[in-house]
């Protein structure tokens, strides 16, 4: 080992350094670009951040639940581990899906999000819909019905009530 | 030690490089997105009342014009589309039915809008026979044809963009000769019929729908699916119904459409074209009006009835079924709302549903393509199993009473047969006639083919009833 080897692998721990400032850089420039951070709030202008949301949003603003209820009232889990973990899933697959153009049209929700929508929406309404829920189907099997059909053929409360949270 | 801290330099180097370039290409969507969000608009050309050619339109509201252009697409769907073959030869009892009418030479399946002017020029129902400037109303962009004419008629220049020079210029062309009047013409219909060029908000431009909507409007058949018709009628009737200021804009885009896809006459003595809803929209309240107008499209070669032809009563149909009883438009299934960038275009590329089922039926009806597909081939199909039936027994009707005839039956022993033909046939017609295979109304398309059924087999009793029994031995 000479001192000729040390400096050439010395200008090469400056360049690493260098170009990772570059994509710390440019990175933090998209995320501010993105608007990262307004995903972190419950503001449901992080929602329309992204154009595809522009219908839900606008018919939100003009649907009955809009003095009652935001966005990631219905949409995510009330728990704090569940809230980050779903919204850590879907912001992930939004983004891709968003970045890549590669979704169905119109949008439609996954069985997975549909049961902590409907999670949700016995959670607000349990008081008034609580022998509905006894006389009809129980709970628990709400949330099979969810877990075996992933096409979205389900009973959950937003079959028939379509338009409280916004339009189709 | 000192060794390997470098080459560890070297990978972070290299995948910190990496990294950069993938966040840049993100980087550079995302500006795109937001970009389309900004939904520009540029105003390259002006639009005028006189701007008639749609490519100059196309310039400003790209992305619609170039879904209007799509219209010369050809497909052929279940029990339509807009491949011109001959159903003539597709279903020959038609021939039959419609013998001594230009209907029994020509027949085919409309293509798109795009062909509407070609394929009038063209269909042997023009060429062979006699026909009126009146039928350019709904197979040209006829605005700027009706104002030309209405100037040379007399009318002061300064009236030009009324809607009185559109009333004049229609009352001249009516009457034209087919061949005279579509010189006058140069394009299929256009932007200019269905926008105001300085708003672009959608209007009526046809005095035909005019008159005919005036006429809804005053009688007494109730249209739950108009709202605007029925606050009309509880107003004060001071000026008559004008859909341009009384309609919603959500009726307006049926009504729009409502301008041709209708059942018409061509009224007499100046082949006005005519909408026959004095009574209502339904089968049997036109079928009335036309006996209160004395009307008949033409006497039937066989049996000498004189016998209706309905012509694509769309609007009519629709009304009675459950899409406008729930406010569904016209322009909501066969112009639907289509996503370009952050954009929402209503699609111009006027077609069926089920060629876009996802923007057109999935919008509110949460199933699978396949299962809304489905479903609408169960209405299709029934309609068109009692289809058959209808036109077995019309055909039914048509030979006895010429086996009557022949026989030497008198006019008047054919009468109660001879209405009766007339009834079935209009009612089976009524539904043959128009584009959905049952489906704007598939329980009124039943009752309508029912009823048919029911008075032909009437009218093939009335004929036994004349005809002499064999004398026994």
């Amino acid at each position: 080992m000479t001192d000729k080897n040390g400096t050439r692998w010395r200008w090469i721990g400056i360049a690493a350094v260098v170009l990772v400032g570059v994509l710390v850089g440019t990175g933090a420039y998209t995320a501010q670009r993105a608007q990262a951070l307004s995903y972190l709030s419950n503001d449901p202008k992080a929602c329309v951040n992204c154009h595809i949301m522009r219908d839900v949003y606008d018919s939100w603003q003009k649907a009955p639940h809009h003095a009652a209820a935001v966005c990631v009232d219905c949409h995510l889990p009330h728990d704090f581990v569940g809230k980050w973990l779903a919204k850590a899933e879907n912001g992930w697959n939004h983004s891709k899906a968003f970045t890549l153009q590669n979704f169905h049209e119109p949008i439609r929700i996954h069985a997975k999000n549909a049961a902590i929508l409907e999670h949700n929406c016995i959670g607000c309404h349990q008081n008034l819909i609580g022998g509905v829920l006894q006389a009809q189907t129980s709970y628990g099997q709400a949330h099979a019905e969810y877990a075996a059909d992933d096409k979205g053929a389900h009973l959950g409360c937003v079959n028939c009530h379509k338009d409280v949270g916004h339009g189709p | 030690m000192p060794r390997r801290f470098p080459w560890l330099a070297l990978v972070v180097g290299l995948v910190a490089a990496l990294g950069t370039f993938g966040v840049l290409l993100l980087l550079q969507n995302i500006n795109t997105r937001q970009a389309e969000a900004r939904e520009t608009v540029f105003r390259v050309v002006e639009i005028t009342e006189d701007t008639v050619d749609p490519e100059v339109w196309g310039k400003n509201f790209p992305l619609q014009y170039d879904s209007y252009k799509r219209t010369v697409d050809t497909v052929r769907t279940r029990y339509g589309g807009s491949e011109s073959f001959q159903k003539l030869d597709q279903d020959p009892r038609l021939r039959i039915i419609w013998n001594g009418y230009p209907f029994a030479v020509d027949f085919r399946e409309d293509r798109g809008h795009a062909y509407m002017l070609v394929d009038q020029r063209q269909t042997e129902r023009v060429k062979q026979f006699n026909q009126p400037g009146a039928c350019l109303n709904c197979h040209a962009s006829v605005v700027d044809a009706f104002r030309k004419a209405a100037l040379k008629g007399g009318l002061p220049a300064d009236k030009v963009h009324t809607s009185e020079a559109l009333f004049e210029g229609f009352k001249i062309i009516n009457k034209m000769p087919y061949a005279e009047a579509t010189q006058l013409v140069d394009h299929p219909v256009s932007c200019l019929d269905c926008h105001d060029p300085k708003t672009m908000a959608v209007r009526i431009t046809r005095p035909a729908f005019i008159n005919g909507i005036r006429a809804l409007a005053e009688s007494k058949d109730p249209v739950p699916h108009l709202p605007s018709l029925e606050r009309w009628r509880q107003g004060n009737r001071a000026t008559p119904y004008d859909p341009n200021t009384d309609a919603s804009r959500q009726e307006l885009r049926s009504m729009v459409c409502a301008q041709c896809h209708v059942e018409y006459h061509f009224a007499k003595p100046d082949k006005t074209l005519t909408f026959p809803w004095h009574n209502g929209l339904k089968v049997e309240q036109i079928e009335q009006h036309y006996k209160e107008v004395g009307w008949k499209d033409w006497t039937h070669k066989d049996t000498g009835a004189d016998v209706l032809k309905a012509q694509h009563p769309e609007f009519e149909l629709w009304s009675q079924g459950i899409h406008a009883r729930s406010g569904v438009a016209c322009a909501d299934c066969h112009m639907p709302y289509t996503r370009v960038g952050a954009v929402k275009v209503s699609n111009h590329h006027v077609r069926s549903p089920m060629l876009g089922v996802a923007q057109a039926c999935q919008t509110c009806h949460r199933y699978s393509e396949e299962e809304i597909k489905a479903r609408v081939a169960v209405i299709q199909d029934r309609t068109k199993k009692l289809m058959d039936s209808a036109e077995d027994a019309v055909v039914g009707l048509i030979q006895a009473i010429q086996t009557a005839k022949a026989a030497g039956a008198s006019d008047e022993a054919l009468a109660r047969a001879r209405e009766l033909q007339r009834s079935s046939q209009w009612r089976m017609d009524f539904i043959n006639a128009e584009n959905s295979q049952g489906f704007h109304a598939p329980q009124e398309a039943a009752r309508i083919l029912a009823e048919a059924i029911d008075l032909a087999r009437q009218g093939q009793l009335e004929v036994v009833k004349i005809t002499p029994r064999p004398t026994s031995r």
